[in-house]
Formats: structure tokens, sequence, C-alpha cells
């Protein structure tokens, strides 16, 4: 019988990892993207990639740029009640792409999302996290950052937070929009950025904020 | 590929091989005298590019072995990778995501498909007066008029470039000359062997000699000495390939040199465009060369015309 269960959960694990070659590959085809690590390398072990969040395949695509190795041990913070809500959602949220999956509503949690990503983090995976808190629609080019990367920060002084910028992902596929678009998208991974000891929330948040933002000037 | 084109075929694949070795050699020899460590930019540049020309040759090969439909589907991914590099830099809104779908998902294939079944008539005409007049349509029904002149006519420009002007080179493949049945793929072979060897010529002699620059505001490369040197150069090829098509020496030398000065208008047009869109290269995805367009963007001037001198002057059809 554990026999069994054990050689379903093989088969079930193949099944989750070649979809996930699949959702890769297609962005691939769809986007032509391109990697540029601008200050950062790709290393394994936790680390907080943080970046702005225009589209729901988002952390799509920075998964599918890292190199496969690492792409096992990162995995995307996402809302539980949005990727809950179906069993293909669920599929590959959480099970496909591992999702910390937390609850953005926080009369109905029952766990600190904060605390759940620093076990996903002590586990020694990395994080892709969007602290914006939700897709920015507006013509700036950031939101302003919700406080969960200072908690983590603050939490985990010595772990790199990388910022990371992706353009043109909102032209393949604006909110609303079923057929995307094979625009080139081009993901740029900065520099590291960490908290310094005493550091106000605000002034942290502001200095986050402005690294990401300065990824989205155009370099020759 | 059929039979009438294969012994004219295997021989110009076997010179580009021994052209191509040749290359290889002096990359070689060049990096191991100047930089065995890889510093040195241009050298390792110039090796990039034999490595993917390599890619290319054997990539064209196959699509001519695979026959009409295998040339046909190769230049459609090529269409579809150039637009892409191409929309990515134009100016658009929101209000265009169907324009802009429409132009991958039903523009592109139904051209190769007309293209395909041979109906001249249709594929002649359907991005310049079909497109042109439709697709503005979807645009404006969106109901978003900022910068909608300057959408519109990218996007326009986008499709006449990277959609019908590429859909012209499988297009020779439908011509008929009398006795020259079955050998049409060696006219697309003529077409890109000239043109490509007319830029890596014009590379080779710029990078040697050139001094003067022609267009110094659009392209640091671009000398008047590459020029000469480069256009010469293939035009005396393209005579001596006169055997791969319908034309005597002469005309063949007269056919090279209007495909390698169309060529050379194209680099200087698809530079005009980057630097206007403040980019380099047009894409990544060929190592050394850039984008697809920054290697087709001569063959893309050069085929209508080449299409349509061929077919006024030694079609029947």
């Amino acid at each position: 019988m554990s026999l069994l269960f054990r050689a379903k959960r093989m088969a079930y694990t193949a099944v989750t990892k070649v979809a996930g070659d699949a959702v890769s590959l297609f962005v691939r085809i769809v986007t032509a993207p391109r990697a540029i690590w601008a200050g950062s390398l790709p290393i394994a072990g936790p680390r907080v990639y943080f970046a702005n969040h225009t589209s729901n395949a988002d952390f799509v695509l920075i998964w599918t740029l890292l190199p496969p190795v690492l792409r096992r041990r990162t995995r995307p913070v996402a809302a539980l009640d949005y990727w809950l809500t179906s069993p293909l959602r669920a599929f590959f949220g959480r099970d496909v792409f591992r999702a910390v999956l937390i609850d953005r509503r926080p009369e109905a949690r029952s766990e600190d999302p904060v605390a759940q990503m620093i076990a996903t983090l002590d586990a020694g995976s990395a994080l892709i996290m969007f602290p914006e808190g939700k897709r920015n629609t507006s013509d700036a080019p950031l939101l302003p950052f919700k406080s969960g990367l200072y908690h983590l920060a603050r939490q985990r002084p010595e772990i790199d937070l990388i910022p990371v910028w992706i353009s043109n992902l909102n032209r393949v596929m604006p909110k609303g929009e079923i057929v995307p678009v094979p625009l080139i998208c081009t993901v740029t991974y900065g520099a590291a950025v960490r908290i310094n000891p005493d550091e106000p929330k605000e002034n942290f948040l502001a200095r986050a904020s402005a690294a990401l933002g300065a990824l989205h000037e155009p370099r020759p | 590929m059929t039979s009438a084109a294969a012994p004219a075929l295997t021989l110009l694949l076997l010179g580009v091989g021994a052209l191509l070795i040749l290359a290889t050699a002096i990359g070689q020899v060049l990096r191991e005298t100047l930089a065995p460590d890889g510093s040195n930019p241009v050298v390792e540049n110039l090796n990039a590019r034999i490595a993917a020309w390599w890619a290319m040759v054997a990539l064209l090969a196959i699509a001519f072995l695979a026959g009409r439909i295998g040339v046909v589907v190769l230049f459609g991914i090529l269409s579809f990778s150039a637009l892409r590099e191409f929309l990515t830099l134009t100016t658009k809104s929101v209000a265009d995501h169907w324009s802009l779908a429409a132009a991958f998902f039903v523009i592109l294939p139904f051209q190769y498909f007309l293209v395909g079944i041979d109906w001249y008539g249709f594929y002649a005409i359907f991005v310049p007066v079909y497109v042109f007049l439709l697709l503005p349509v979807i645009s404006a029904l969106r109901g978003r008029p900022d910068r909608y002149l300057d959408r519109v006519a990218e996007t326009q420009w986008a499709l006449m470039i990277c959609i019908y002007c590429i859909s012209h080179v499988p297009a020779l493949l439908y011509l008929q000359f009398p006795g020259f049945d079955g050998r049409n793929v060696l006219l697309i072979a003529y077409l890109i062997f000239v043109v490509q060897f007319s830029d890596v010529m014009q590379y080779v002699w710029g990078k040697t000699l050139g001094r003067h620059l022609i267009a110094p505001a659009l392209s640091p490369s671009k000398t008047w000495e590459g020029a000469i040197g480069g256009i010469a150069s293939a035009v005396l090829a393209g005579a001596g390939l006169w055997w791969l098509t319908p034309f005597t020496p002469l005309q063949s030398a007269a056919m090279s040199l209007v495909i390698c000065l169309m060529g050379f208008f194209g680099g200087l047009v698809m530079s005009a465009i980057k630097r206007d869109k403040g980019v380099k290269d047009w894409g990544h995805l060929i190592a050394g060369h850039g984008g697809f367009i920054d290697r087709l963007d001569s063959v893309i001037f050069a085929a209508p015309i080449f299409f349509h001198l061929t077919r006024y002057f030694w079609s029947t059809t």
C-alpha cells in the first residue's frame, strides 16, 4: 500500500515538473525573454527576489529565467485567496510552482504571512515577492511598498534582497486580456539590498523601492 | 528540394561550407595570436558571428531539403521573430492589443498561407491594402486617440517590413522560368548568398580599410570603403554564380548590384530606426549578431525588388 502511495507521489511530482517546464517553454516562446544580471549573480541559497508587479505571469518569468537548478529551490509568494479558488489554479500555484500561499485577509488567516516566508527561507529556499502587493495598473512606475519586505528584512537582516525589474510583460498580457501578444521581455536583476541596523521602516522601504526603480532606467 | 536543383545546390553548399571553414580557421588564428584569453571584443564578436553563420546555413539547408513547405514555414518563423523584435520597440497602447494579436496570429499566418497556395494577386496586396485599411479600425474602435497616428503608422511599418517583405523570399519558389523547372530554390540561395556575402564583405572591408563614415549619426560601422568594397566583391561573386539562376553572367552581375544596393539601404534604414528608438541591436537571440532583424535587414529590402524584377523580366507567370 505504501509502495503504491509512493509510486503515486513520484508520478505526481513528475507531472508537476513537466507542467512547470511546459509553462516555462511557453513563456520563452512567447516573450523570448532576456535576463540581465546587473549587480548580482544567480546563486543558490536563501534570498529574496522582489519585483515590480504588472502581470499575473510576473513570477513565472522570473522563475523561468533562473538556472534550472535554482528553480526547484525558488518559491513565489502568492495570494491564497486567488490561487486556491479553482482546482487548476491550485494545481499550478501550490503544486507546480510550490508557491508560499499567504492569506491577504487578516481576519480570515490562521498563519502570519511573514512567519511563513521566514520558515521558507530558513528551509533554504529563495522567495519571489511583489512588495507592491497588487498589480500596478497606474501610470507610475511603482506603487508604494507594503511593509512585508521590511518585516522580512528586520527578522533576517543577513539575507540578500535582490531587486528585479520586469519590463514589457504588461504589454504582452494586459489585465483582462486573454490572448498574449508576443513581445520581447527583459528581466533585470540588480544589486542586493540589505537593511541597516536601526533603519526605520519608511527609510528602508524607500531605499528598496528606489533600488528597484533605478533598474527601470534604459541602459546602453 | 527537387532533383533538378540538387547538383547546383550541393555545389553551393560545399562552397559555403568551405568559406565557413576558412572563416572559422581565421577566427581561431586571430584569437590565438591576438588574445587567447578571449579579451579582444572584436575577435570574440567575429567568432560568435561565424558560429551563428554555421547554425544559419544548417537551418537553411534543412529547409531546402524539406521542400516548398519547409521554406515557407522557415520564413514564416523568421517573420514571427522579426515582427516580435519590431513591435517590441514601436509606439503602442493597451488599446492596440487586439490589432497586435491579429498581426501575429491572423495576418502573418494568412500572408504565408497565400504565398503557399501561390495566390499572387492577393498576397501582393493583402498587407499594403486590406491590412493597411482595416487594422487601424480595430485600434480606433477601442477609442483611445492619444498618439493614434504614431501607433497605427508604426504598426503598419512593422507589418510591411517583417511580414510582407520577408514573405517575398519563399514566393520566389513559385515563379516559372522556361527550362528552369524545379530549380527555384536556387534563386533563394542566390539571393541570400549574394546579399549576405555583401554584408560580410562590407564588414571585412570596413574593419580593415574603413576610414570615411557614410552616416556618422546613424551607424559607426558603415564606411564608404566598406560599402564600395563589399558591394563590388558581392557583385563579382554574384556574376560568378549566374549558373544558379535564369540570368546570363552580365545580367547576374546587374541583378547582384541591385540587390546589394537594396541590402545596403536596408541596413541604413534599419539603423536609423534603431537610433530613433535608442537601441543598439534589435534583439539578442543570435549571438554576435543581435536580433533577427539585424541579420535580415538587407534581405528584407532586397527580396521584394529581386522578386518583382525577376518576375517581370524572366518569369512566364
